[in-house]
């Protein structure tokens, strides 16, 4: 469960880097392009144009958000098999048992990212449902087999803590002082705590105005083309692609510095797993911390330094996989030593 | 355990487990729903604008825009639980260092899952209410579920120190 809790993080964030390095950019250049089609459209009169440009920008926005989703499911999918894992010596059900659920959540985990990433290409193709194709379908059922193994392990931890017990021995995890362990915890504590500070601040301040604004630029577009002033509807449409960059920086920031804060504070618990020295235990440690806090940063930077910003976000982001992928070999050579302490008994 | 900490484990836990249910509800019977309104309500603003029929156009854009609004809270509010019960999970699991009396822990314990409930739950009541009382229970949340870590950052520090 941890190895394939890591795993799937690691799997969606390089999908993420990917995805914001190659596919981000040009998407919301096409579907500027297309938004520009379809306010000239409405100013030459023609609504087959218009037509046609905003089915193309269903299909781009489609790729992008399902993009997206499956980014963000497989690392939100890596969480909570982590949880799970901490979990484990609370849930009272026989070892069998665990690793099935433990196989069938990992399988449900992957099962839904890889549906959502392929919606896209997969489409309605063979689907006996109105709005929903194959990809979709398959999806749905990998994020029920996931829910369904959270409800059992729900019971199984209900189970336990009705059992009458002796005083329990605590948690080895738990009790990690080492350095590296407590930089994580704080550090991602501060993390996700700058994350709700920003994401207040964003829906006290800029939600709803951004909503209204959204609104207000639609309807400019096409009034002022539709009245044959071109160049006010050409700024509406130009004021738009701001507004929905506004937004996405303000949204990607938001969930990154958050998700990165969980991410260390998880880790924080893991330390006594990830065999390395203490030394390069600390090193990954600050990595982890640094890339977690330059992402958002400079993806919040974007809209005033552009791509710049972009290409330090990205190297955020890198640094964030380098140290999973370190502490991922760590975890990796502590289950191998205790296979040969096993092998040796 | 501790009251504090089965409230956080079982909480989160149960957070979560509500959370991803109503996101499968929501991906099999709204969302490709949702999508498909939106879109086309865009489509036919612009469609309708270039035929020079301005009301259906602004009428449309306006529908567009009011089902934006319910599908970015609809999402929202299923990310937010989801993300809060593991929240909520795992500061359950290292609740033990936090340097305060049980009674106060629980306090603290019981303002986060209200918070972490009534957050989202605020978010999404804005898609059936936009008046002030949706909003005021997604604010009175969030500002639970914030002073609730902030005063749990302070008594982690209050440990190591």
């Amino acid at each position: 469960m941890v190895i394939g809790g890591i795993a799937l993080i690691l799997s969606g964030m390089i999908l993420g880097d990917i995805f914001a390095a190659f596919i981000l950019h040009p998407n919301a250049n096409r579907i500027g392009e297309n938004l520009l089609a379809a306010t000239r459209a409405v100013a030459a009169h023609d609504p087959r144009v218009a037509g046609a440009a905003f089915q193309n920008i269903g299909a781009l926005l489609e790729n992008r958000g399902t993009k997206v989703d499956a980014h963000s499911h497989m690392i939100g999918f890596g969480y909570i098999a982590l949880l799970l894992a901490l979990l484990q010596p609370c849930v009272a059900l026989s070892e069998s048992a665990k690793k099935s659920l433990a196989k069938l959540f990992l399988f449900g985990a992957t099962l839904l990212p890889v549906g959502v990433f392929l919606i896209h290409y997969v489409g309605l193709v063979g689907s006996p449902f109105a709005a929903i194709g194959w990809a979709s379908v398959f999806a749905d059922f990998g994020g029920f087999v996931a829910w369904l193994v959270c409800i059992f392990e729900l019971a199984g931890m209900w189970k336990y803590f009705r059992a009458p017990r002796g005083t329990a021995a605590p948690d080895e995890l738990v009790r990690d002082r080492s350095w590296s362990s407590r930089a994580l915890l704080s550090g991602g504590t501060v993390l996700v705590f700058i994350g709700f500070l920003h994401g207040s601040y964003y829906a006290g301040m800029h939600l709803f105005s951004y909503e209204t604004r959204d609104s207000e630029l639609l309807s400019a577009m096409t009034t002022k083309a539709a009245a044959g002033d071109s160049a006010a509807a050409l700024q509406a449409v130009a004021d738009y692609g701001q507004l929905q960059g506004a937004k996405a920086v303000n949204v990607a920031a938001h969930a990154h510095v958050i998700e990165f804060g969980i991410l260390a504070i998880l880790l924080a618990f893991f330390q006594p797993y990830v065999f390395l020295s203490e030394k390069w235990r600390r090193i990954w440690a600050v990595t982890l911390l640094t890339g977690s806090l330059a992402l958002p940063v400079f993806v919040l930077l974007e809209l005033q330094w552009g791509l710049f910003a972009g290409g330090l976000a990205d190297i955020g982001g890198l640094l964030v996989i380098v140290a999973l992928f370190a502490m991922l070999v760590g975890v990796w050579r502590y289950t191998g030593k205790l296979d040969s302490v096993a092998g040796a008994a | 355990m501790s009251l504090s900490r089965k409230l956080l484990i079982f909480g989160g836990l149960a957070l979560a487990i509500w959370g991803m249910g109503y996101g499968i509800w929501y991906a099999v019977f709204i969302e490709h729903q949702t999508l498909d309104g939106l879109g086309s309500a865009l489509a036919t603003g612009f469609i309708r604008a270039a035929e020079s029929r301005m009301e259906e156009s602004q009428a449309a854009l306006a529908d567009a825009g009011s089902r934006g609004f319910v599908y970015v809270r609809q999402v929202d509010a299923h990310g937010h639980w989801i993300g809060l019960g593991l929240l909520l999970l795992i500061l359950g699991i290292a609740f033990e260092r936090v340097a305060f009396a049980e009674r106060t822990r629980t306090y603290l314990a019981l303002a986060l899952l209200t918070g972490a409930v009534a957050f989202p739950l605020g978010v999404l009541a804005e898609t059936w209410n936009r008046g002030a009382g949706p909003q005021a229970i997604a604010v009175a949340g969030s500002a639970l579920v914030i002073l609730g870590l902030a005063a749990t950052a302070w008594g982690f520090a209050r440990k190591s120190s």
